[in-house]
């Protein structure tokens, strides 16, 4: 059985490597020193739709990501790992959105390309740790959810079969298609790209990308309609503006605090025996340990 | 009306701690906003079980949903369960554990009734909030702070105009009190199929296995955590070493989880497990704020870290500056000596 399937994936800032050249002198988050990253667990979910794929032939693979236009860089790498296409949504009226306007967002372009066979995504991405869109997503659409999936096991006569991971083990579930699957970091790695697949959309870009002056293949782009990567506004998903960005987010950022830590008095020891010992001695003396 | 809820998670009969967490907080939201505080239990065979274990937090009613299908818990009945029954209720706050089920659930409801929701909140408090955009003043908000970006912000949020205003919150953030053993609520067993439509019962759990948590960080008087510094799963090693010396358990940082140095379920922090031992000592820990949030209240800090300006050291009693393989050996040795 052929497939529809589309992924969701975020461009993110990599907070995980957060240096110290990524703060400014004013405390604040230097975002522009944060290298954009494919968030990781999206690629996770990549890599289960890229299998279901493999396993039935004649399914496509369709990203959709939403940000700046730098974010087609999702869709390219998406291409290069296999997929079959791809939509970028982005709009100044989709600035600022909360987990709820995202998936509102997201829930209608899907609507907009037609309802697939199965939604993946990443469980949660690294920037807000929150898992929501996912299953906001799914709930917007009416579809039923499978969360923090590890693997799908199989998938036929219109019901998937997955092992999820819950808290203190692992379940094994089964659901009926179409439905929202949404993958951890403890499922399979994502394939790497596919050289072949890299020179043949490497030039791929959304409209927005193009430079004003026009490229210097514009003729290439005439010729192979499959490097002019699907660009979509809040009017083209006919998109509710009073539900998009930060109008359609029901959570409001009251106050944001730089973090510093309060200093205790603090004694500093060195590495030293004598140092230590001392230190033992004293624990070990007021009951602290032992 | 408009009183605080607690959706409590139940395994078979038994109301999972974290959710007791949530009802000890909700309590007290309650008292400030001068509501009442009611919780949701949904499971099978769950009636006259359930009831005795939340009622000494406080609880003046609680919402029994009892029906074979309703455990294990899948998304679709228990989302029903709560959008319809808030839709009648309409309460202010709703809590939940930010666990595997809170955050599959949490979601849902929040998109079907369009109300905020904000994960892994690492504090709650009520406070005012004033929108000087629309210039509109509100006495009572619920709020929800929690780390973001990183961690290198702690974000205050609100929900201003939609409700319930719901946030989740991790197992063991929040202190567990019982308000009074003999505390008396009302209990409402309510009809299922009123709430859940049969369409609701599509995902079918083949199979499941749940094991009692390997470890005992929650519980440890001495938690010895260890981080990105410690260089590699062999590091951790020396750690184990003393902690099998100090009769303490073992941790790590978010950091030293992904490069895969120890297990996940070890981690401390927002997105891992609270600790408030005794003594806590973190080995090669930078100190990230999310890292933080989940150790800051430990009795006793002491910071083993060769970077003699790492943040941790800022919150610690006592700082070592030296690398994990030269102190730690040491401290075993001079604990040893010392112990006799």
């Amino acid at each position: 059985m052929s497939l529809k399937i589309i992924v969701l994936a975020k461009q993110v800032p990599d907070t995980r490597n957060v240096g110290k050249d990524a703060m400014t002198a004013e405390g604040t988050v230097n975002r522009s020193a944060l290298p954009a990253i494919f968030n990781p667990e999206d690629l996770n979910a990549l890599e289960q739709a890229l299998r279901l794929k493999d396993a039935n032939p004649g399914s496509t693979v369709t990203m959709l990501t939403m940000g700046p236009p730098r974010a087609a860089d999702i869709i390219r790498e998406g291409l290069y790992r296999g997929a079959d296409n791809g939509y970028l949504l982005t709009d100044r009226a989709f600035a600022g959105a909360d987990t709820l306007a995202t998936s509102y967002a997201l829930a209608t372009a899907i609507q907009k390309i037609g309802i697939p066979d199965i939604i993946l995504g990443g469980r949660q991405a690294i920037d807000g740790d929150t898992a929501q869109v996912g299953p906001q997503v799914a709930e917007k659409l009416g579809l039923t959810q499978i969360t923090y999936a590890e693997e799908i096991l199989n998938c036929e006569n219109g019901r998937v079969t997955v092992r999820r991971h819950i808290d203190g083990g692992v379940e094994t579930v089964e659901g009926p298609l179409p439905i929202v699957i949404t993958v951890n970091n403890s499922a399979a790695p994502c394939r790497p790209r596919n050289a072949k697949l890299v020179m043949k959309y490497k030039k791929a870009m959304v409209p927005l990308e193009k430079p004003a002056e026009g490229l210097p293949y514009a003729e290439e782009y005439e010729r192979k309609p499959y490097l002019t990567l699907n660009q979509w506004s809040t009017a083209d998903i006919d998109a509710d503006l009073q539900q998009c960005g930060l109008s359609g987010s029901p959570t409001k950022v009251k106050a944001v605090e730089n973090i510093v830590f309060q200093a205790k008095e603090s004694r500093t020891l060195t590495a030293s025996d004598q140092d230590i010992d001392q230190l033992m001695k004293e624990l070990l003396a007021n009951h602290t340990i032992g | 009306m408009n009183n605080v809820f607690v959706y409590c998670e139940i395994e078979a009969t038994t109301v999972a701690e974290v959710s007791l967490e949530l009802l000890t907080k909700g309590r007290k939201l309650a008292n400030e906003l001068g509501v009442q505080l009611e919780a949701i239990c949904a499971g099978h065979g769950i009636t006259g079980k359930v009831e005795a274990q939340v009622m000494p937090f406080g609880v003046d009613k609680v919402h029994i949903f009892d029906a074979e299908g309703l455990f294990p818990y899948t998304s679709k009945p228990h989302t029903s369960i709560l959008v319809n029954l808030f839709k009648e209720e309409q309460p202010q706050i709703c809590l939940m554990g930010a666990t595997v089920i809170g955050r599959d659930l949490g979601p849902r409801v929040s998109s079907a009734l369009f109300s905020g929701l904000t994960a892994d909140c690492t504090s709650l408090e009520i406070g005012p909030h004033d929108d000087k955009k629309l210039g509109k003043h509100y006495d009572q908000l619920l709020y929800q702070i929690r780390p973001a970006f990183g961690g290198n912000i702690v974000a205050t949020i609100v929900n201003p105009e939609n409700r319930p205003q719901m946030a989740t919150v991790r197992s063991g953030v929040m202190k567990m009190e019982v308000l009074d053993p003999n505390y008396k609520g009302e209990v409402v067993v309510h009809d299922v199929a009123k709430y859940v439509p049969e369409t609701d019962y599509v995902v079918k759990v083949l199979e499941r296995h749940v094991e009692a948590a390997k470890n005992n960080l929650k519980g440890a008087p001495i938690v010895i955590a260890g981080g990105y510094g410690v260089g590699s799963k062999e590091g951790f090693d020396l750690l184990y070493d003393l902690a099998k010396e100090l009769h303490a358990e073992v941790g790590a940082s978010r950091a030293a989880v992904d490069a895969g140095f120890c297990a996940h379920d070890l981690q401390i922090g927002q997105t891992g497990v609270t600790v408030r031992p005794k003594v806590y000592i973190a080995c090669g820990i930078s100190g990230a704020i999310q890292h933080i949030a989940g150790m800051r209240e430990s009795g006793i800090i002491i910071s083993v870290n060769s970077d003699p300006n790492a943040p941790i050291n800022a919150i610690a009693d006592y700082v070592i500056t030296g690398t994990v393989e030269e102190v730690l050996p040491k401290m075993i040795k001079y604990y040893k000596n010392n112990s006799k």
